[in-house]
């Protein structure tokens, strides 16, 4: 049993082992890896000891006050959030020795090839292809005997395409059978010469996201994550994982998009009116309570007793993010219908609550829509928390080839 | 000086083991003991009050002196275990002298340290009543009654399960707080949009009265802890409306469906889960924060500002979504839509605790 105080005579050890003022960055990072102190709740020789995951508090207050360097997280949600605990459920073991170190690293920066132009809430209607070939063609020594898959099609809105050596995703490898059942799973090899990316400029000016367009991308059939065919079910993993991602941070009080209206407020007397006094605290309330229940939620996952609450996170997320931040540009008054600056850029970190008011306003609009509408997540709480009937379907039973289009 | 609000950080928005056997044993009681028929029956009835039910609470169980001190003759417990049985006198509507009693009063006389009346009040056997109207918000002007040679004169309006009381806490214009006998009084029903928590106009005509302490701080703190526990009411109130209109609309069948599979019914009561998760939180923060007494102020301004529009909006939305079977007299939701509508305004509406708030966490007014 690894219980915090073991954690930390580890991470000692570690510290003592590569001295913080004499260890180069990526030599520490790897040896932290090594270590299993990466993320405690991993298994061993993955980064992990098999700990409980909230014990990794421990270990990451203990290098933070020694000053040791970190993996830069944000730098790769994708690859730490999402793609790491699909290859962790569902990768062999080679694949797991290959990917998950110099992803948590960061030395291998990850992005997530799921969404198409014809297929956002029916995710499962993609069209990009897989083919698979006889014989290994590949360039690549990793070739099996399965042979490679020659992938074609297009995906958007993919966030950090540009800087990332590998992809997860999902592809079309049988049109003729039902949508759910054609699909299998992939690691994309991002420097392949058949992928191309181009920015896609979003309503803020700037573009966070890319299209991906995929032209014979050949892919060996060891970099396929799970059973052909069973992509939509790996695919889950990688889903639910974006949910807690995206709904699931503790902050503190006025953490979130309060925060800056609320300092705007109180900075600016000369803002104020009783009507936007009345919104303002109307929405400072939910915005407290909100925190609240993500704290709940932190304590229930805490004491072992996860419940279902975390289904609606991100909807009351979104709601509250796009009501705050338009208070916040009509509080501004002559400044609100000004904006910092149109210039399209390629952001290296996406802060939902930086930037000026107007970016913060528009970049909200987002949030009802990325990691899942708003309107297929409320489909989500009614079906699967309150046990309503599903949605009548009329593409179950219909192979995907001959679905409308 | 301005200082940034801040939160604790031991706060535990959880239920206890404990607590939870507490919900069970009180849930069963009522089950048993409070069907949705008698609770309707009752309140056209001669005894709106139902002193059966709350005699096997109180002295039964021992709910009455959960937040009165062992050595005062209660069980010693918390805001927590008060919130939790208030969660389930919610859900069922049932027509006790609980808040009233156990929180209002009871937390009147611990602020004034009337040892006597305090024990009988943790003892069930004698029910007690704060002579404040129920709209009364924390910290808001309260009407006194005059103090003439030693007895008291005066007619106050609005008072929460006075007909079932046997002492009233009265504030009186000298500043001090009274215990009148309730037979001391005349006690005349009014007539209450809340089927079951009546109201009463108590009028004082040369009335005995004993003085207990200071009025002032005792109201404060009473009407403190009543706004921030009814929060846990409105919970059971919201969460019975809730799993009530979500059974019946699986149930339910109209153009060979059940009603509960159309997209813009299930989308409301998704959204209506979500506010009940949300005033969970929000309940729960208030009950430990009246516990613990840290951020306290802040934690029931919060919460009785979330809690009285998410009880509404469920009992509204439980009405339209049961459609015309939850307009008749028959069904309990009106019960329910009474209570929640008389909860949004009993000890400040949603407004007076926002209102509050501005100047706890220094958002103040133009």
């Amino acid at each position: 049993m690894t219980d915090a105080d073991e954690l930390v005579r580890r991470t000692r050890e570690l510290l003592d082992r590569y001295p913080v003022a004499s260890t180069d960055r990526l030599e520490f990072l790897r040896a932290r890896f090594d270590a299993g102190l990466a993320w405690v709740h991993y298994p061993e020789g993955l980064g992990g000891l098999g700990a409980p995951r909230h014990l990794q508090a421990a270990v990451d207050a203990e290098l933070e006050a020694a000053g040791a360097p970190d993996n830069d997280a944000r730098r790769n949600g994708i690859g730490l959030g999402m793609a790491a605990p699909t290859i962790l459920k569902y990768g062999t073991d080679e694949q797991k020795q290959r990917y998950l170190r110099p992803l948590w690293t960061g030395e291998e920066v990850w992005c997530q090839l799921f969404s198409e132009p014809g297929a956002g809430s029916d995710l499962a209607a993609l069209g990009t292809r897989a083919v698979r070939e006889g014989g290994g063609t590949s360039r690549s020594s990793e070739a099996e005997s399965g042979g490679d898959w020659v992938v074609n099609g297009q995906k958007v809105w993919t966030s950090g395409a540009h800087n990332a050596r590998w992809a997860i995703l999902i592809a079309r490898t049988d049109p003729d059978v039902p949508k759910h059942a054609g699909i299998t799973y992939f690691l994309c090899d991002m420097t392949d010469p058949g992928v191309d990316v181009r920015p896609l400029r979003q309503i803020t000016g700037e573009a966070e996201f890319n299209e991906v367009f995929l032209t014979d991308v050949r892919i060996p059939d060891s970099r396929r994550l799970g059973e052909v065919g069973d992509g939509w079910r790996v695919a889950q993993t990688t889903l639910n994982n974006e949910r807690v991602a995206i709904g699931g941070m503790q902050l503190p009080r006025e953490g979130g998009m309060i925060g800056p209206v609320a300092k705007t407020w109180r900075e600016r007397p000369e803002l104020r009116t009783h009507d936007l006094h009345q919104r303002l605290l109307k929405l400072w309330v939910e915005a407290e309570v909100s925190r609240l229940t993500a704290e709940r939620l932190r304590q229930q996952l805490v004491a072992g007793q996860p419940g279902p609450e975390g289904a609606g996170m991100k909807l009351g997320f979104a709601r509250l993010n796009q009501e705050i931040s338009g208070l916040e540009v009509e509080l501004r008054g002559e400044e609100g219908l000004l904006y910092d600056d149109w210039t399209m850029r390629r952001p290296e970190l996406v802060d939902f609550t930086g930037r000026d008011a107007g970016y913060r306003y528009l970049r909200a609009k987002g949030n009802s829509i990325e990691g899942g509408t708003s309107e297929v997540l409320l489909n989500i709480v009614a079906e699967r928390v309150l046990g309503l009937p599903a949605e009548p379907r009329t593409d179950k039973d219909v192979a995907w080839k001959d679905l409308s289009r | 000086m301005t200082t940034q609000p801040t939160q604790r950080t031991q706060q535990d928005l959880l239920y206890s083991e404990e607590e939870e056997a507490l919900r069970a044993a009180v849930r069963d009681l009522l089950t048993d003991h409070c069907a949705p028929a008698g609770v309707i029956a009752r309140t056209e009835s001669d005894a709106p009050h139902d002193l059966a039910l709350w005699k096997l609470l109180a002295d039964g169980m021992g709910l009455a002196g959960l937040l009165v001190p062992e050595a005062q003759g209660g069980q010693g417990a918390s805001h927590r275990e008060v919130a939790v049985v208030l969660e389930e006198l919610g859900r069922a509507v049932a027509p006790v002298p609980y808040l009233a009693s156990a929180v209002v009063a009871t937390e009147a006389l611990l602020a004034c340290g009337d040892g006597d009346l305090l024990e009988r009040l943790a003892s069930g056997r004698t029910i007690g009543a704060l002579a404040v109207a129920l709209h009364t918000a924390p910290g808001a002007a309260t009407k006194a009654v005059r103090v003439e040679n030693g007895t008291l004169y005066g007619e106050l309006t609005g008072i929460a399960d006075a007909a079932a009381a046997d002492v009233l806490l009265v504030p009186a214009d000298d500043g001090g707080l009274y215990a009148v006998p309730a037979d001391a009084v005349t006690v005349t029903p009014q007539v209450a949009l809340d089927l079951t928590r009546p109201l009463a106009t108590v009028t004082l005509d040369a009335a005995p009265g004993r003085r207990v302490g200071d009025a002032e701080p005792a109201v404060r703190r009473a009407l403190r802890a009543a706004a921030g526990l009814l929060a846990s009411e409105q919970l059971g109130v919201a969460d019975w409306l809730l799993t009530e209109t979500v059974r019946y609309l699986k149930e339910r069948k109209q153009f060979n469906r059940p009603v509960g599979g159309f997209q813009a019914l299930k989308h409301r009561l998704a959204q209506l889960w979500l506010e009940t998760v949300n005033l969970r939180a929000a309940a729960r923060a208030a009950a430990d924060a009246l516990a613990s007494g840290e951020d306290t102020d802040i934690a029931v301004a919060v919460a009785q500002a979330y809690a009285a529009p998410v009880a509404v909006h469920a009992a509204e939305e439980a009405l339209q979504l049961h459609a015309g079977i939850g307009m008749t007299w028959e069904h309990p939701i009106h019960l329910y839509l009474k209570r929640a509508k008389t909860d949004s305004i009993a000890y400040g509406t949603a407004g007076a605790h926002r209102s509050a708030l501005a100047g706890l966490v220094d958002l103040q007014a133009p």
